[in-house]
């Protein structure tokens, strides 16, 4: 982006010495509220004084009340340029304060053994999570299944791209199909796991049961084998998501000039030639926009898992999600499941940075 | 019958047969996907009404394979004989729909509201944070997308019992708006670069103030795209099970939850959980039925860029 600003605005602040005075003054006051709350209750948790705090919301609030008092300021002290900061201030103060601060102590927790029902309460263990994480086959497994998931989403690019052509084309109804082919999308992936993956799929009376027995498969046990029932997973999600890249790639398809497929079609080309030589090279960044928010999509793939299979058999459908899910609903031990957590978020920033890097070459228009 | 005397060539007879087939397979394949996407729901709503042997026997048709019954609406007391009398699981299920709604409702409104706000700054204005410009304060909105919830659930867990925050409506609308928020930030700041600046310009020369500008002229041309934004958060929000699995228990329970944790002890009422199920994605089909074209509109700012 530019600098400067976009929108041009010429303002006479006339900002009095009182008034900023006061801005400083509510900010550090505030400041100085939230520290005196929160050192008194460490205080109190340290077992220094016994102040009558239960919970940790006094600080809380210290803390929205200074927030409050931060983008008060702005405007007191800044004039203009503090109303311009207001926009994006109370989002930034949202999320800093409710990722950063989480995700440090995320870190504190991740070196500790910290069973959530025992007494005990937390005990730093050093690298020991670490090396219980290095022996787990299950969470290697599980890595190595969102691997299968995410291959899963070229097939399921595929198939909205098709969809979004066929929107695209010259049909009557369309409304009605664009409706329709939205709808799974809407739909909470509970309830799917629910109606398609137990009762749909249930051996005895499942309409896709005995759809597959009618095409000759005579055992159709869709969670049987590893292999199955993990392409039986991908198969739901994709359900559910494919709406999803489809609008976009459809808004995309609908953003291309009609002059343009018009002249390849008078200079001769097919519809084929037309479609790989224009179409698909005009829709690359949208495709890759699509892939990208499809993979981060996919990598919090859980619900479905953690309703139909539970990780079955074997571990073979486990998500790294549902994988935690499991161990902290199992063992209430916060400490490895936040520990596998974290090691799963610096995978994943590392696979998107490089990924964003190789989608960044492959969208430069070529020239 | 006299002999016809215009009449198209071999070569546009065969063009017209082509483009026949052609229509066919394309109608074909949309009607055979439509039938994907819609079977499932068809299912659901049919299986609500069935009873024990109609489910067992896999009927499909009402009144020709079987006689509908509300056995599974009475099983949430929602059928006509029971929609009077006093039930505890019909109290029950108001009560995590209401959960549910709230929670949805007023985490994307919040979103929405936090998100456009801040998309209108970046796409306007410049700003400087430290090392921070405009790129990279929008960068660090949109990389909140690929953390996973997972990262956040234990912390938040540890956080939330510490600040008596675990099972309580705010809890989770907080947690929602948090996982909702950059993907609202990042379709209005399509919409809101696709504005041209010279409206602002024109009605700052008109006198009024920059958020006078903002709420009276650029707000009401971003409607639809704070609309699918909106539409987008409310489908999120409310099918989330993930934290309100983890961090609720009796009292913010929200739908997901009910519909998971309905194995019962001797199998499975599928005709309850079919109606419940039905119950829960209700609101969303409604939704997307009445709303589609917001959506599309919206994403096609969000997606030519």
């Amino acid at each position: 982006m530019s600098q400067g600003d976009l929108l041009h605005v010429v303002t006479a602040d006339d900002i009095s010495e009182g008034r900023q005075r006061f801005g400083r003054g509510i900010v550090w006051g505030s400041a100085a509220l939230l520290a005196a709350v929160a050192i008194a209750q460490t205080a109190q948790r340290l077992g220094y004084a016994d102040l009558g705090f239960e919970t940790w919301r006094p600080t809380l609030h210290a803390y929205i009340l200074w927030a409050i008092c931060l983008c008060w300021s702005q405007v007191l002290i800044r004039g203009e340029h503090g109303k311009r900061t207001l926009f994006v201030l109370p989002a930034a103060l949202f999320v800093v304060s409710l990722t950063v601060f989480p995700l440090l102590f995320g870190l504190v927790i991740a070196f500790s053994n910290w069973n959530l029902s025992s007494p005990v309460g937390r005990q730093f263990n050093g690298l020991d999570n670490v090396r219980q994480m290095w022996n787990d086959p299950f969470y290697w497994n599980a890595l190595r299944n969102m691997v299968w998931y995410s291959l899963a989403i070229l097939v399921e690019y595929a198939i909205a791209f098709g969809l979004a052509l066929l929107l695209n084309a010259e049909i009557r109804a369309r409304k009605f199909f664009r409706v329709a082919f939205l709808l799974p999308l809407m739909l909470s992936p509970v309830a799917v796991s629910w109606m398609i993956g137990k009762s749909m799929l249930e051996l005895r009376f499942g309409p896709i049961a005995g759809f597959a027995r009618f095409l000759g498969w005579d055992n159709p046990s869709f969670f049987g084998s590893p292999e199955i029932a993990r392409l039986t997973i991908m198969v739901l999600d994709a359900w559910t998501f494919i709406p999803f890249m489809m609008i976009m790639i459809l808004a995309g398809l609908q953003a291309i000039p009609k002059e343009l497929t018009e002249a390849a079609k008078v200079d001769g080309a097919g519809p084929w030639k037309t479609f790989w030589e224009i179409t698909f090279p005009l829709m690359l960044p949208v495709s890759i926009t699509a892939i990208l928010i499809r993979i981060i999509f996919k990598l919090k793939l859980a619900d479905i898992v953690i309703n139909l299979t539970a990780g079955g058999p074997g571990g073979a459908t486990d998500t790294v999600t549902s994988f935690i899910f499991r161990e902290y609903r199992d063992r209430s031990n916060v400490g490895y499941g936040t520990l596998l957590a974290m090691v799963y978020l610096v995978i994943i920033i590392i696979v998107m940075t490089i990924l964003m890097k190789l989608a960044e070459r492959l969208a430069r228009p070529r020239t | 019958m006299k002999e016809q005397i215009f009449r198209d060539s071999d070569g546009d007879a065969s063009f017209r047969a082509r483009r026949l087939a052609g229509r066919t397979v394309i109608y074909l394949l949309l009607i055979a996907w439509a039938i994907v996407c819609l079977f499932p729901i068809y299912w659901t709503v049919t299986t609500s009404f069935k009873i024990a042997p109609n489910v067992m026997k896999g009927a499909l048709i009402p009144w020709v394979d079987y006689q509908p019954a509300w056995l599974g609406w009475r099983s949430l007391g929602l059928s006509p004989d029971t929609i009077g009398a006093e039930s505890t699981v019909r109290s029950e299920f108001l009560k995590r729909f209401f959960n549910s709604a709230i929670a949805a409702v007023a985490s994307s409104t919040i979103a929405v509201i936090l998100g456009s706000l801040a998309a209108y700054g970046l796409s306007r204005f410049s700003y400087r944070f430290t090392f921070m410009k405009n790129a990279d304060i929008s960068f660090f909105f949109l990389s909140q997308l690929i953390l996973p919830p997972v990262v956040l659930a234990l912390p938040f867990l540890v956080l939330y019992k510490e600040l008596a925050l675990l099972d309580t409506q705010i809890g989770l609308i907080l947690l929602y708006t948090l996982t909702v928020l950059p993907i609202v930030i990042w379709i209005m700041r399509d919409q809101f670069e696709s504005i041209p600046t010279e409206l602002e310009e024109a009605a700052l020369v008109d006198g009024l103030s920059i958020w006078g500008a903002f709420f009276s002229v650029i707000l009401p041309i971003a409607l639809p795209g704070m609309v699918a934004a909106f539409i987008l958060s409310l489908v999120l929000t409310w099918n989330e099970y993930f934290f309100a699995a983890l961090l609720t228990s009796t009292h913010a329970n929200t739908l997901p939850v009910m519909v998971a944790s309905q194995t019962g002890s001797q199998g499975i009422n599928w005709w309850a959980m079919a109606a419940l199920s039905f119950a829960a994605i209700l609101p969303l089909i409604v939704i997307g039925v009445l709303l589609e074209r917001y959506l599309i509109k919206g994403m096609t700012a969000g997606a030519v860029k």
